[in-house]
């Protein structure tokens, strides 16, 4: 019996000892009277050179504070040290995470500040807005500009061939019947980096939402599904034509993000399904070729309903667990990136690759010519967000399905299909009702 | 020898607390952690908060349409690899063991690969089998034979990382049948020597009289195969779609993906599986053991 107490007493205190210490950590820091000095979660890659910029800017204005930042893998890996932390509230003191269906994992009301009241929100466009709220709680700030969801094509290709964009599937196949003849690669996929597979599917809400207004809503309620609405499973039944009719590059089933990009941006491929966020790695790494780029829409089977699906920037966040001057500081912060001189240090700083969600915002001058092909999507009423964006329900598998399609596995139907059941994992891990 | 039952002096001037820290570092880190694993199995679990939800977990689990490719992929990894390692170790082993010139240097050769990390190898040897500049088909190619698509090709993809797999393991089968063969007394050589031939001394010396040693690398490479995830991770990720999933990839991505109470289920699956296919084995190769 005494062994025993004794033995509980010895566990407890073993268990005891990591919290007392970081527990100590923590009063250190929020100690500190003058000079702030915010941590910020971001991914590594191009995040980290945009919230770098930014915080750079602020420093400079307001010297007192200053910034460190921490840095996480993006992808799964990245979703699960963002939940990791939150939950153990060891998060940072401001961090930058997607919006949309990834936010809403985050439980954001448990765990986030809620920002609706501030007043620097007044600037931040509505459609953004939707995108990082939960309940009556809106938590994100914009610090990116959107994204286009489509295909990047290049435009030399289709000046050699006379080609014109095309604003219907058939069109779409018509052209790459002319550039398989030309002896060059129609549309590249690399299905090496799984989730590049995904754009046929996903960009192709557009169309979906113009032949089923009320997809996204009856998706959620587990009414809509991939295998019994035609229009959504346009996308899967694309990814099988590209086999069959040989539009993919020798290769494709292994090849990476970064050889798509050099063969779109050398000319050896015509079109990539891709977002637009793709534009400042090809700026980079091909300087000469990036005027070459193009975006067009998804095409879809009507020329009159011809839209683009637009991806909602990424947003920052500020924990629950950040107080006092340090949750001063941060506010301050993000009412800077919303400011007429937060736009003009994004301009600055790094390429925009679509439009900005705040009001009064410009683009500069010499934006690329594929953002202003976006843009112009946009400024004509011909554009609608990703479904992700409007539905939680995302099944985390669907890049394994649409590979399985594209390598010829698996019938469009049988992915549709079992895509759908994918997806009620996803629902039924939120707690959706319905499911 | 002290009798059953009475304690020595020995073990009685030593205080139970002694067992204390093995105790404590065993509770904290071994039992603790799989007893949660089985409770939070049975719950829906977001980091934030978890939900009772009793088996439902499993249910969704085996349920899944996608299961059947990776248990079958696991299955054929699991004996395909130790099938290989087995039946190429044992004559290698043989080699190795021999008069051969440069015995130390070969040894080492077969060897080698054992100690350099699995993801260093898949990673490595995915570029060696890249499709259009990787050496594998660059050396096809210089003798007209056709390319091959190693890890894009849905239907050669599980087999690539199986000869992967084989090649990095089989360096420790080959130390433990020759240690196998080491083991056994110089007479029965001396015997066979009369017999004459090579193949009566493998056949009927070598081959009954390492039986141990075969059974311990059976055994290991098969649970090592059931529970393989780092080649196949690094290698294919799975792919090409689901083309070389197995079990333990499965589970991951459930993971990341955030279903952490379903793959929990699946890990505690996993764990029964490999419990229910190996110790009937293992109590069969235990009652065939030969004493040399």
């Amino acid at each position: 019996m005494k062994k025993t107490g004794l033995f509980i007493l010895m566990l407890l205190m073993l268990m005891a000892l990591p919290s007392l210490l970081f527990a100590a950590g923590k009063e250190d820091a929020a100690k500190a009277g003058g000079p702030v000095k915010l941590t910020y979660l971001v991914a590594s890659g191009t995040d980290q050179t945009q919230a770098q910029v930014m915080a750079d800017a602020y420093t400079a204005l307001h010297p007192e504070v200053t910034f460190e930042l921490e840095l996480r893998p993006g992808g799964a890996d990245g979703d699960n040290i963002v939940k990791t932390r939150l939950a153990t509230e060891e998060m940072t003191d401001l961090f930058y995470y997607n919006a949309g269906s990834l936010l809403v994992a985050l439980n954001p009301t448990e765990t986030l500040v809620d920002l609706a009241d501030e007043p620097f929100m007044d600037v931040v466009d509505d459609a953004f807005k939707m995108t990082v709220a939960k309940g009556e709680g809106v938590f994100g700030v914009p610090n990116q500009t959107a994204m286009g969801g489509g295909i990047l094509y290049n435009k030399k290709i289709y000046a050699d061939l006379g080609l014109r964009v095309p604003k219907t599937w058939a069109e779409f196949a018509a052209n790459n019947e002319k550039i398989k003849a030309a002896g060059l690669t129609p549309v590249i996929a690399t299905y090496g980096d799984s989730w590049t597979s995904q754009l046929f599917v996903l960009a192709d809400y557009y169309n979906v939402q113009a032949a089923v207004p009320d997809f996204a809503e009856s998706y959620t309620a587990n009414r809509a599904k991939y295998a019994n609405t035609p229009a959504a499973r346009a996308g899967f039944d694309h990814l099988k034509e590209g086999f069959d009719k040989g539009w993919y590059q020798s290769g494709f089933a292994t090849a990476k993000y970064n050889q798509g990009l050099e063969m779109l941006a050398t000319g050896q491929g015509a079109h990539y399904p891709m977002l637009s966020f793709a534009l400042t790695a090809i700026k980079e790494n091909w300087p000469g070729e990036v005027e070459n780029i193009g975006f067009f829409a998804q095409p879809g089977a009507s020329a009159d309903k011809n839209g683009a699906t637009i991806w909602m920037l990424s947003a920052n966040y500020i924990p629950k667990t950040t107080t006092g001057a340090r949750l001063a500081a941060a506010k301050d912060f993000f009412a800077f990136i919303v400011s007429p001189e937060g736009i003009a240090t994004m301009n600055a700083g790094f390429p925009p690759s679509g439009p900005y969600l705040v009001k009064g915002a410009k683009l500069p001058a010499d934006v690329l010519p594929a953002v202003n092909d976006i843009s112009s999507y946009i400024d004509g009423g011909h554009s609608a967000p990703a479904l992700e964006f409007l539905s939680p329900v995302k099944g985390p598998r669907l890049e394994q399905f649409c590979v399985a399609v594209g390598t010829g596995q698996m019938s469009p139907e049988e992915a549709a299909a079992n895509y759908d059941k994918d997806v009620a994992n996803q629902a039924k891990q939120l707690g959706l009702a319905g499911w | 020898m002290r009798k059953r039952g009475s304690k020595t002096a020995l073990t009685m001037s030593y205080p139970n607390w002694f067992y204390l820290p093995a105790v404590i570092t065993f509770a904290i880190f071994f039992i603790w952690p799989t007893l949660s694993a089985f409770y939070y199995s049975l719950t829906r679990w977001t980091i934030f908060d978890a939900t009772f939800i009793g088996l439902e977990n499993y249910a969704q689990f085996l349920s899944d349409p996608m299961l059947s490719i990776g248990l079958k992929n696991t299955f054929i990894y699991g004996i395909l690899t130790s099938g290989l390692k087995t039946v190429l170790a044992l004559p290698l082993a043989v080699l190795l063991t021999s008069g051969i010139r440069f015995k130390g240097f070969y040894r080492s050769l077969v060897f080698f690969p054992v100690l350099v990390s699995t993801i260093a190898v898949g990673i490595t040897f995915s570029i060696l089998m890249q499709p259009n500049e990787g050496l594998f088909n660059v050396l096809l190619a210089s003798v007209g034979a056709p390319r091959v698509d190693w890890l894009g090709n849905p239907r050669l993809a599980l087999f690539s990382v199986i000869f992967v797999d084989v090649w990095k393991g089989i360096g420790i089968a080959t130390v433990i049948f020759m240690a196998g063969i080491l083991a056994i007394p110089q007479d029965y050589f001396d015997a066979v020597r009369l017999e004459g031939g090579f193949w009566i001394k493998f056949r009927h010396v070598i081959i009954p009289l390492v039986r141990n040693s075969t059974f311990t690398v059976i055994l290991l490479s098969f649970i090592g195969g059931l529970r393989t995830f780092d080649l196949i991770w690094a290698m294919t990720g799975g792919g090409p779609g689901f083309a070389s999933d197995v079990l333990t990839s499965i589970i991951y991505k459930q993971y990341q993906a955030g279903f952490y109470g379903l793959s929990t289920a699946g890990n505690v699956i996993l764990f029964l599986m490999v419990t229910i296919l190996v110790f009937p084995l293992r109590s069969f190769f235990n009652s065939r053991e030969i004493e040399v």
